[in-house]
């Protein structure tokens, strides 16, 4: 039996981008794309990618489906979840889709799905590293109507149903979730594989697989956002730190010991 | 009237913890607030005094629920249907993230995650969140009945005000199956101070090079009678446990001093120490962002710069 895995992966802007770089366009509540600096798929995301990419190497016959919505895609940036190893990537491409909400997001992962056929786990990264909103994964669970494990740290397959590890503040549950199931990956599963000579060839060739929103029966009007964008800007910083200064370095470790007792902090 | 349901979390002494306080002050600063506080599972005795109109008790949400939230979202789902609050408010912790989100999509709200301040004027209710791993602020409007939304710990100060709610329990009539179940819990032991609850963080990031250095680390937080964190860059390479992880998805520490020792300053590692009293920056190269949030700066090896601060600290503490 072959396992049907669903990744959700996101474009976005680079989270390493200096902060010098980072640059908002207030006239369109939008990021300044910075120069030379390509997109990337969600950090977190590409752990939801290693967490299948892992139960295929148990052993298991896995089919791996990475599905994104946005546009503007970038495709040597998304492309990266095929070249370390998924196996498709099924993209909803629409300009359309510039100005939604995360509602918005779900709505049309869940279309998306439904018309790609059957599956048998659904992974998301734990949380986006643009919006920093971490529920579209969660919001799927309840559209679908699947049951939800959030902040999985290992996966391993036993017949029809996951044992998982969840990530608690002092150490882990062990919780077993039926196929299907939603589940949402935290970085504590490990670093994602790097990509291969032979991934990053055999995902040159391969196609992304399209949608528009009107291949999915939806309209931009299906989409309006509920959670609307008043103003995006970078906020100002009124700190001034106080270098602590003296002859070397080992006088600035003594020196700095002297001050915050001066200032009762020890 | 902006009716407003807050979802109020325990701490491990089984209190109301300070993000639900601090959530209170936040809400009672609502235009024509009357706040309903509910708490899923008992109810302390100091609820009869929390400062607000009502207190609901949700008893019914057995263990089993710990970690899957079924039971809790749907009697949360039901509480809410039955009083229509125009906003309801969790804490942004797990609890909060995944119950608050599941409830907006199950009631076609919108939710806004991580606020960091909330307002309302007539009828709009309006909220602030850092985004882009904290480099941006994003202003939205909510336009949905109720908005959803998780604030975050240490955005508003908790009052101590007191008040004489009504209090009575809510029985949702649902019972939910768990179609996922948690068959154990593994605690992994913690030497010395919880990172959350200790007064000094000595916390240590890329610049370190290896795992060696967190001795050394671990030596001063000792000293300082203080716990030690890392930047996830440093745990993601293995250099130290994750539970060590401070950050917006790491722990959030609010110590009297955090010592950040080569730490770049990302925003989303400032994220989860911007509440400490003085943020102490060592690091050798001087264009880090990390000196823009900083009280107190070395621009140095923190090789040459620890072992003098050690012995100092020592003496100073003796």
């Amino acid at each position: 039996m072959t396992v049907r895995i669903v990744v959700l992966a996101k474009q976005v802007p680079d989270p390493e981008t200096p902060p010098s770089q980072f640059k908002i366009d207030e006239s369109t509540n939008s990021v300044i794309p910075p120069n030379g600096v390509p997109p990337v798929v969600n950090g977190f995301d590409l752990n939801a990618v290693e967490a299948a990419l892992l139960i295929r190497d148990s052993g298991a016959d896995v089919e791996i489906t990475v599905m994104s919505v946005g546009s503007n895609f970038v495709m040597d940036t998304m492309k990266k979840p095929l070249a370390m190893g998924a196996d498709r990537l099924v993209l909803v491409d629409d300009s359309g889709l510039d100005n939604i909400d995360s509602a918005g997001t779900v709505k049309v992962l869940a279309a998306v799905i439904q018309k790609n056929g059957p599956y048998d786990l659904i992974l998301g990264g734990r949380q986006a590293s643009d919006w920093d909103q971490a529920h579209v994964t969660l919001g799927l669970s309840e559209v679908l109507g699947l049951p939800l494990v959030s902040l999985v740290q290992k996966l391993e397959l036993n017949g029809d149903s996951v044992s998982l590890q969840r990530v608690i503040p002092d150490g882990y549950q062990t919780i077993t979730a039926p196929l299907p199931s939603v589940l949402t990956i935290t970085n504590e599963l490990g670093e994602p594989r790097y990509p291969n000579l032979r991934g990053i060839m055999q995902a040159s060739r391969k196609k992304p697989e399209t949608f528009s929103l009107s291949d999915l029966g939806l309209s931009v009007h299906d989409l309006a956002p509920i959670l609307k964008l008043k103003k995006l800007y970078i906020p100002e910083s009124n700190k001034q730190v106080e270098l602590i200064d003296g002859e070397d370095e080992a006088d600035y470790g003594k020196k700095l010991a002297l001050r915050l007792r001066e200032e009762k902090l020890i | 009237m902006t009716s407003i349901l807050l979802v109020a979390e325990l701490d491990e002494q089984d209190e109301i913890n300070q993000s639900t306080l601090q959530a209170i002050a936040a809400a009672n600063g609502l235009i024509d607030a009357v706040v309903t506080v509910a708490i899923v599972g008992e109810a302390p005795s100091s609820a009869n005094t929390l400062a607000v109109e009502k207190v609901v008790t949700l008893a019914e949400v057995s263990v089993v629920d710990e970690g899957i939230y079924d039971q809790a979202t749907a009697d949360i789902s039901k509480l809410v249907a039955s009083t229509s609050p125009e906003v309801v408010i969790f804490g942004k912790s797990d609890f909060g993230s995944v119950v608050g989100a599941r409830l907006a999509f199950r009631s076609d709200s919108a939710f806004a995650g991580d606020c960091i301040e909330i307002s309302n004027r007539g009828d709009d209710f309006s909220v602030t969140r850092p985004v882009y791993g904290g480099s941006a602020l994003a202003e939205f409007d909510i336009v949905s009945n109720p908005a959803i939304i998780t604030l975050r710990s240490g955005a508003y100060e908790a009052s101590n005000e007191t008040g004489s709610p009504s209090v009575e329990a809510f029985d949702s009539g649902v019972t939910v199956g768990h179609a996922a179940s948690v068959t154990g819990t593994v605690a992994e032991p913690r030497e010395g101070v919880r990172l959350e609850d200790a007064n000094f963080v000595v916390s240590g990031g890329r610049g370190l090079g290896g795992p060696e250095p967190f001795s050394v680390l671990t030596e001063l937080a000792n000293a300082l009678g203080g716990a030690v964190g890392a930047s996830r860059a440093a745990c993601d390479a293995g250099w130290i446990d994750h539970s060590h992880q401070v950050g917006l998805t790491g722990k959030s520490v609010s110590p009297d001093v955090y010592i950040a020792v080569g730490i770049s300053g990302a925003s989303q590692h400032m994220a989860g120490c911007s509440s400490s009293r003085a943020i102490v920056a060592i690091n050798k190269d001087a264009d880090s962002n990390i000196f823009k949030e900083a009280r107190f700066g070395i621009v140095g090896d923190w090789e040459k710069v620890l072992p003098s601060f050690l012995a100092t600290v020592r003496e100073l503490r003796a």
